[in-house]
């Protein structure tokens, strides 16, 4: 396997706040790969920063072998990453049509038509909702809406920022089946960022674990439920 | 707002309690005044006025507590009323389109005349309503790039002599280089930072065109400036065989010119609106709208922001140059008075209460703005207050504007209106 994601002593800043602590993480072609943390540990951060927004101070991002550390975050996302962010970040006012379009931005209409089948066919609930405005849908519906548009630019890697946020756990279950069936019959490389320990790391190949701001543990899924540490930090009552 | 009925008691309280507010609020305001006498000053009291005042405010809540209270079981609510005009939109427009187009067939100078200037500001209002109701950016010197586009034509056709039609796009295409120019710098500020800076802008170049004499000719501005022709027909009396008048052998009358002028500017207005329809209807435009909604997310999605934002400016400000360059030949003269503050915000007034967005409420409101004020025109010391009540009015009873849905721009069926209440608040 080859890795498609390799970060190298990443640090990352707001003003003076250090976020990131030279985090080393590698992501290879086909994974899904989760990263747990308490909140606050920086997260969302990491996820920014392999998107070039904060900009990494230090260290190196390889994506599909290439330096990407200095682009600019529409050059980077047009090689083949796309993210759905932290609190699914939908646009209110505009259609689910219009939502998934934006996805696509940019790439010929036709070809956007199609991709937005590919969605249906993952989440038939946005095609019932189509004309619905993106504020008025249910949460699910709305990380449903998150993960399609993201899909909209048909991404190699996946980021995808704790997508089972506020959401009953039927529904998360939901998702969660959608990323393995995705990851399944298509190949598609997942970042996942979670809270939800316990079923990320069912749902994930391997994992890491992210503490203030630099990575303490790496390991297999079935590796990491297995650690005493882990169960006390992160599992405790979560199922 | 919710209209919870009151029980008679509270609402005696409550308009007792307005009432109390007015009177702590205009008893300084009102009440007294200072009068210059021969030794010194003195205080007049005006308690007579105050009372008007207080009374009004009780009487006025009273009613209109009563009338929530009471509301006849058929009365429309405010939701109905607005479902009512949001309906009645698709017809709404075309009518206005058919009576803007006869209007120059059955009404007189003055009237055409009112209409050329309620025209030139409906076309700065989209023009505005691309950068502010469709990209979400608050510009609040926008008379700028208006200044830039008059000025452009002043001197070009003052200075090499060249005609209103060569010179509009130039007009516009400098304008919209400036709009660029500005946006570079600014466009990574946000909310009131960018307002801040574009109103800073706005009055650099008026301050440039004063004291620029050599070049602008400064206060005295530009003057003669040649009226636009019609394929080379001039509109004057002179009876030569290159006018109007001569070459389709009709006696001259000035009027011919303001139908002209008034058929030039509504043609600029509808080229606006045209444009603005067809870039919503593009991913350009649906980012700008995205952007709006969400800059993160568009980030996250890989829309250069910077670049989506930049056009967004670009484009209005080239409309507003069209418009100054019309201005610019209606008038026959251009001076920096024309372009201060107050124009920037007027139009801003009508963009905003037109409903961000809405290409129909920013031609209502332009309408009702400056025709009305037109209309009372004896009345014009009170045009501000006006204005203000109007706004004050417009924010308590429809906060988003005249016109405040939102059609999708793309749908497989039919499009289904987004009813204005349910439309979120804009995020700073
Ligand atoms: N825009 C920001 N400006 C300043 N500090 C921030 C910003 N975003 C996050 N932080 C800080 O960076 C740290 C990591 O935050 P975040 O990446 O959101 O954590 P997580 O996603 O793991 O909950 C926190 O201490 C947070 O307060
Ligand atoms: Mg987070």
């Amino acid at each position: 396997m080859t890795a498609l994601l390799r970060l190298h002593g990443v640090t990352a800043f707001y003003g003076a706040i250090q976020a990131l602590k030279g985090v080393d993480l590698e992501v290879n072609q086909g994974e899904i790969v989760t990263l747990i943390g308490s909140n606050g540990a920086g997260k969302s951060t990491l996820m920014m920063t392999i998107c070039g927004n904060p900009r990494a101070r230090s260290g190196e991002i390889h994506y599909d072998g290439s330096d990407i550390t200095q682009l600019p975050t529409f050059e980077i996302m047009r090689r083949g990453l796309a993210q759905s962010p932290e609190g699914r970040r939908i646009f209110p006012r505009m259609s689910v049509h219009e939502n998934l379009l934006m996805g696509a931005y940019g790439r010929a209409p036709g070809e956007a038509a199609e991709d937005m089948e590919r969605i249906f066919a993952l989440f038939p609930r946005l095609k019932e909702r189509l004309a619905q405005r993106g504020g008025t849908l249910s949460g699910g519906e709305q990380q449903m809406l998150a993960i399609g548009r993201a899909l909209m630019s048909r991404p190699r890697l996946l980021l995808l920022d704790e997508p089972s946020l506020g959401l009953a756990p039927l529904v998360v279950r939901q998702i969660f089946g959608a990323i393995r069936e995705l990851n399944r019959a298509t190949g598609l490389t997942v970042l996942l960022v979670e809270q939800n320990a316990f079923q990320a790391l069912r749902l994930a190949h391997r994992g890491y674990v992210l503490v203030n701001g630099a990575i303490t543990m790496a390991g297999t899924g079935p590796a990491l439920l297995a650690r005493p540490e882990i169960r006390a930090a992160y599992l405790e009552g979560a199922h | 707002m919710s209209a919870r009925p009151l029980a008679p008691a509270a609402i005696l309280r409550d308009a007792g309690l307005s009432a109390l507010v007015a009177f702590g609020l205009f008893v300084a305001l009102i009440g007294l005044r200072l009068v210059p006498t021969d030794n010194g000053l003195a205080l007049e009291q005006r308690w007579r006025a105050l009372l008007a005042i207080v009374g009004a405010v009780f009487v006025g809540r009273l009613l209109m507590l009563g009338w929530r209270a009471w509301r006849p079981a058929g009365a429309p609510t405010p939701r109905v009323l607005a479902e009512s005009i949001r309906r009645s939109a698709r017809w709404v427009a075309p009518l206005f389109l058919l009576l803007a187009l006869a209007l120059p067939l059955f009404a007189g100078r003055y009237v055409i005349d009112v209409g050329i200037l309620v025209l030139t500001y409906v076309m700065l209002g989209w023009g505005l309503n691309i950068v502010v109701g469709l990209a979400g950016l608050l510009d609040l010197g926008y008379v700028a790039f208006y200044a830039v586009g008059a000025y452009s034509y002043a001197l070009f056709s003052t200075t090499f002599h060249f005609g209103f039609w060569t010179t509009l796009p130039v007009a516009g295409l400098l304008a919209g280089l400036w709009g660029v120019l500005l946006g570079f710098p600014v466009l990574r500020l946000r909310g009131d930072y960018l307002a801040i800076v574009t109103l800073a802008f706005g009055e650099i170049i008026r301050v440039v065109l004063i004291n620029w004499t050599s070049f602008t000719g400064g206060p005295n501005g530009v003057s003669d400036i040649p009226r636009p022709t019609l394929f080379g027909l001039k509109f004057n009396g002179s009876g030569d065989p290159d006018t109007f008048a001569a070459f389709f052998g009709v006696d001259y009358s000035i009027t011919q010119r303001f139908v002209f002028l008034y058929y030039v500017i509504l043609g600029l207005a509808l080229l606006t609106n045209w444009v603005s329809l067809r870039l919503r209807r593009l991913p350009l435009g649906r980012a700008w709208e995205a952007l709006r909604e969400d800059e993160i997310a568009c980030r996250a999605l890989g829309i250069n922001v910077t670049v989506t934002k930049l056009t967004a400016f670009a484009i209005g400000a080239t409309f507003g140059g069209f418009a100054g360059a019309f201005f610019a030949t209606r008038q026959g003269f251009v001076s920096p008075e024309s372009f201060t503050f107050i124009e920037s915000a007027l139009v801003l007034a009508i963009v905003v209460l037109g409903g961000l967005g809405s290409q129909l409420g920013v031609a209502l409101a332009a309408l009702v703005m400056i025709g009305g004020t037109e209309l009372f025109r004896d009345f014009a010391e009170y045009r501000m207050l006006v204005f203000g009540i109007a706004l004050v009015v417009m924010m308590v009873l429809r906060p988003r504007g005249l016109v405040s849905g939102r059609v999708p721009s793309v749908s497989l069926g039919k499009p289904k209106e987004i009813a204005a209440d349910l439309v979120a608040q804009g995020r700073g």
